[in-house]
């Protein structure tokens, strides 16, 4: 039975995740902000199997309170097996883009909380010589594009920060994946006109579940996405700089 | 709340239009929406729930919709009483994989699992076991329905009473189901007790069916396009709940039909050929078969977006049920309509059904009903028409979960308990408010305001 640690637990693709473990008997742990929806959440899981569920308040911007979620989660579940960390905004481009207030909102929210909370874990994970770290970044990270480069440069931190931190962590037999969604149909991303490349959570979250598996290392879903990137990622700078995209 | 701009159809995928779709994360912030909504722009407002889309017709497409997507929790299970708290945009099929291999089976399941509880209590869908068991709703035991002014109300058969018969069967218009108890049943296995008996025309199959309503699941495939003598041949399939067997999860083959196929390839003669085949492969004397309750009750599921498969302009459901009495010469005289005008349904499902129940909209009465599927064609909706008139006047009706085209009138003339509906709407404040195509074109909502 796995000891499974949720943060942003409410978010599209963590529930669906959450369902998955708890279809497993897993123990889980879940973070979020709203308190009534944790609670339904829980009632939700137990009744999918998990074995049993325990809920922890926390909104990610209070950097102070990183550590007590950490240490708690640490209590509650003894070792942790998987670390899920699952949140995220998307800033809208064109209203922040010369905002820095704005900018700096979602800096603090997409990245470097996250790479708080890493830091806290690491050293928790290191101990216990076990486990997987699975964080969610995304294919906006791959690259700065005109009409979505605020949240690609957050999420692309992050996973420069992954990159360093699954070779620290690799001798102390840590596992750390980077998962890169493509578009993914939650509520983050309830406006957007859905199209053919579009998943649902429920399948992003079957492949983050074999990734963490496998032990993967970075991971795109669907897996379609990384040869998209690819391509995205070899144009030459003076031909993308003038695409439209 | 943000809303998206979407084409959307139902899944007959006629007609299509294009509407803004809002889907709520919560029960909570669904009830806020309505609450607000009415108060601070002043517009009342006016649209539809919709739940994963698999009523045929327009009764789940308005130029607003409520998607309940994410209104998927179960909220509680009494295990000693199999009794299941849950929102009303859980699926059924995620109800039987959750449950199934407890022991725990949905008492009543229509062709697909993709339904969600909510669509499921709209339309209240009847299974391949109606004249055993009834309805959907039968098992019903309450629920919470959200109402035109964002008011919450507790109902079922004791407790507002009128408002559980009216949203049972009522299409969606009487509010929003925002969670639900339902009576689970108990089962020893996962599998079923197939029989299949062949029969050479619509008197042997009407006499088979009968003769078998002590058996809980029957339904007969009918070969729609046999003429003459052996007009409504069909195979009927009869189905008991093994006691052994175990509950492992069906292995599923999962094929898909990525795209719109070429409408042509459905044609008079390939399904012809099609019902040919399926009927001379029967055997006439098949040993019973033991199979998971998936392909016995789901057989189209293993073909994603089958409904494409008639192309790109779609396809019509005819699905009436006539009376005991005049079931025999009704659909006998149907049968040779479709014949001569030569049209024809790939898939052609007969079933006997049991009495009514007490919901004003409910679809079925005591008789037979036979569900036929139409490629969209200019010319199919005068033979349609004709057979609504043959169904009037045998005293006959339309399933409204089926219907993209019936006048009002039709509507009015086979419903007959249709005006208690509209009076339990407006006592709900529902009228006007929770509105379809298909309400508007059945005469209980008017023509549109703006929105």
């Amino acid at each position: 039975m796995q000891k499974v640690l949720i943060i942003g637990a409410q978010s599209g693709i963590a529930k669906a995740l959450a369902r998955s473990y708890a279809a497993r008997h897993c123990q889980l742990y879940l973070v979020a902000r709203n308190e009534n929806l944790l609670q339904e959440q829980k009632n939700d899981l137990e009744i999918r199997g998990a074995k049993s569920v325990e809920v922890a308040l926390l909104d990610v911007n209070n950097f102070s309170d990183h550590a007590q979620t950490i240490n708690s989660a640490k209590q509650v579940l003894g070792d942790i097996d998987v670390a899920l960390i699952c949140y995220g905004t998307l800033p809208d481009q064109k209203s922040s883009e010369h905002d820095f207030n704005s900018i700096l909102q979602a800096m603090n929210t997409n990245a470097l909380s996250v790479i708080s909370l890493l830091a806290l874990l690491a050293p928790v994970m290191t101990a216990q010589k076990s486990g997987s770290i699975a964080v969610i970044t995304s294919v906006a990270g791959d690259r700065g594009r005109k009409s979505n480069y605020i949240y690609g440069t957050a999420k692309g931190m992050v996973s420069r920060y992954l990159q360093g931190l699954r070779a620290s962590l690799f001798s102390h037999n840590v596992h750390v994946v980077d998962i890169k969604p493509g578009f993914v149909d939650t509520p983050m991303t309830s406006t957007f006109k859905k199209g053919a490349l579009w998943a649902q959570p429920e399948a992003v979250a079957s492949n983050i579940i074999k990734a963490i598996d496998k032990r993967k290392n970075v991971v795109y879903t669907p897996w379609f996405w990384r040869y998209i990137m690819l391509i995205i990622k070899i144009i030459p700078e003076p031909v993308f700089k003038r695409l439209n995209f | 709340m943000l809303a998206t701009r979407q084409h959307v159809s139902g899944w007959g995928r006629y007609p299509e239009i294009d509407a803004e779709s809002l889907k709520p994360r919560n029960t909570v912030q669904l009830s806020e929406f309505m609450r607000t909504h009415q108060n601070a722009t002043g517009n009342v407002f006016q649209g539809i729930c919709r739940g994963m889309g698999r009523s045929y017709g327009d009764s789940a497409l308005a130029p607003l919709l409520i998607h309940t997507a994410h209104l998927d929790n179960f909220i509680g299970f009494d295990a000693a009483n199999g009794v299941l708290h849950c929102n009303s945009g859980v699926s059924l099929g995620c109800i039987l994989d959750n449950f199934a291999h407890r022991g725990w089976f949905l008492p009543v399941l229509p062709g697909t699992r993709h339904v969600t509880v909510g669509g499921a209590i709209a339309s209240d869908v009847h299974g391949k076991n109606h004249h055993h068991d009834g309805c959907f709703s039968q098992y019903v035991l309450s629920f919470r329905l959200l109402t035109a002014h964002g008011k919450v109300l507790q109902c079922s058969a004791t407790e507002n009473s009128e408002a559980f018969y009216s949203t049972c069967g009522g299409m969606g218009l009487t509010g929003i189901v925002l969670d639900v108890h339902l009576q689970l049943r108990q089962i020893g296995s996962a599998f079923i007790q197939q029989r299949a008996i062949k029969t050479s025309n619509l008197r042997e199959c009407f006499d088979q069916l009968a003769a078998n309503e002590d058996v809980r699941y029957s339904v007969a495939w009918l070969d729609c396009m046999a003429r003459g003598d052996q007009m409504g041949r069909s195979v009927i399939f009869l189905g008991e709940h093994c006691d052994e067997g175990g509950f492992e999860s069906h292995r599923k083959i999962s094929l898909n039909v990525p795209f719109n196929s070429p409408a042509f390839l459905l044609n008079r003669h390939t399904m012809k050929l099609f019902n040919q085949f399926y009927y001379q492969f029967s055997s006439r004397t098949a040993a019973p078969t033991t199979q998971h309750f998936e392909s016995f009750f789901f057989p189209l599921d293993s073909i994603s977006n089958w409904n494409r498969l008639y192309g790109r302009r779609g396809f019509l459901q005819y699905q009436f049920v006539l009376p005991n009495e005049t079931a025999y010469t009704g659909m006998h005289e149907i049968l040779s309509r479709i014949t001569t005008a030569g049209k024809g349904s790939f898939l052609s499902v007969l079933k006997k059904l049991g009495a009514a129940n007490e919901n004003l909209l409910s679809f079925p009465i005591a008789g037979y009903t036979l569900a036929l599927d139409f490629k969209f064609q200019p010319d199919l909706l005068p033979l349609l028409d004709t057979l609504d008139s043959i169904v009037l006047h045998h005293g006959g009706r339309l399933y409204l979960s089926k219907d993209a085209r019936m006048t009002a009138t039709t509507f009015k003339r086979s419903y007959p308990q249709w005006q208690q509906f509209v009076e339990v709407r407006n006592k709900l404040g529902a009228s006007g408010v929770f509105r379809s195509l298909q309400s508007v074109r059945l005469g209980l909502d008017d023509e549109d305001r703006e929105i």
